[in-house]
């Protein structure tokens, strides 16, 4: 898979430039860490380009570490090459403050719901986006699950003490 | 094999209600008459989500057989059914779907409440989960387990079965009944 690395992160830094960030092997699994505006057309080209051909969206997921100042939310691209068998993976990352990111929907279809879910679960908005609205909880739901300060336990709970449950 | 006796002395049938009994004529309550039709012909409505699901399914064949307690016939209609059994777990969203399906049955009705989860949201204590259907709708009888055996599940029908014998008519045209459903935003 390092020749996938390579390959990949050559055609990037020919295409795009200083919007990669960052190129590593994280295991056996080729990450590339692009620049948050220049997601999309990292993607379309990713799509588009004969030799590339990524063009199956296998997952689009947020992740929020809230001790990365400046870059406490994430969203994450699973892309695959189905011909060849490769797969990479896309990572963009920003502030909690400015969570808006460009919609993949121009590009997969299939993007939708993942960003719905995404957005439903850590608040990250897709502009673009044509239905953005949560898809698996419940519509008055307030705060995003997914993001640590996010109390995990049911909060309307009257008989659960310390005592009992060791808190 | 051995041919299996059958101990007569063990085989007890069902006792008719307390009431004047004399040469061509019983007479009794007309309550406990219907009452004790009721008991025995209940038409459940299996609301399974998940495990406690599959335990009522045994519960339903020929092991545990919920026929012989007169309720065999499930109603996969709530307008048809008497007795709602909620088996699993109810995740928030589904909260309405529920308390839907409840307002759709004809009184009287009654909730037979299975498993933990139903009961009171079981180990799921998170923040996308029911934590007891009580919350939304009221419930008879509580069968507690994780899930429950087949034989507490039938424990829980004879509960449930003991509540219609002994319920008067008139109980669903009380005040106090109404007040209670309106407790929970049902009219």
């Amino acid at each position: 898979m390092e020749e996938l690395l390579t390959l990949v992160e050559k055609k990037l830094r020919e295409n795009f430039g200083d919007h990669i960030i960052s190129a590593e092997m994280m295991r056996d699994f080729p990450v590339f860490a692009i620049k948050r505006d220049k997601i999309v057309e990292v993607i379309k080209y990713l799509y588009d380009d004969p030799e590339m051909e990524f063009r199956f969206l296998t997952d689009l997921c947020g992740i929020h570490f809230p001790d990365n100042k400046g870059e406490e939310l994430g969203v994450i691209y699973h892309l695959h090459n189905m011909p060849k068998n490769w797969r990479i993976r896309l990572r963009i990352f920003f502030s909690a403050e400015d969570a808006v990111v460009p919609t993949l929907t121009t590009v997969f279809s299939a993007a939708n719901w993942m960003e719905r879910e995404t957005y439903d679960f850590f608040g990250i908005v897709f502009k673009g986006h044509p239905n953005l609205k949560r898809v698996l909880n419940v519509e008055d739901m307030i705060g995003f699950p997914m993001r640590k300060e996010f109390p995990l336990e049911d909060q309307t709970r009257e008989d659960k003490d310390n005592t009992m449950f060791g808190r | 094999m051995e041919t299996e006796v059958i101990d007569k002395s063990k085989i007890s049938l069902g006792s008719s209600p307390p009431g004047i009994e004399g040469p061509g004529f019983f007479a009794t309550k007309l309550d406990q008459v219907i009452g004790l039709a009721r008991a025995n012909s209940i038409w459940p409505l299996p609301f399974a989500t998940s495990c406690c699901g599959i335990e009522f399914m045994a519960t339903m064949a020929a092991h545990y057989d919920m026929g012989r307690f007169g309720a065999e016939r499930l109603s996969f209609s709530p307008r048809q059914a008497d007795l709602l059994m909620v088996m699993g777990t109810i995740a928030k969203k589904m909260g309405p779907i529920l308390k839907q399906v409840y307002i759709q049955m004809a009184e009287p009705r009654w909730v037979l409440s299975m498993g933990a989860c139903a009961s009171s949201g079981g180990i799921f204590d998170t923040y996308s989960v029911l934590q007891g259907i009580d919350r939304i709708i009221p419930v008879d009888v509580y069968v507690p387990g994780c899930p429950p055996r087949p034989e507490q599940v039938l424990d829980g029908i004879v509960k449930i079965q003991e509540l219609i014998k002994s319920e008067s008519l008139r109980r669903r045209q009380r005040p106090e009944y109404k007040a209670m459903l309106a407790q929970y935003g049902i009219e």
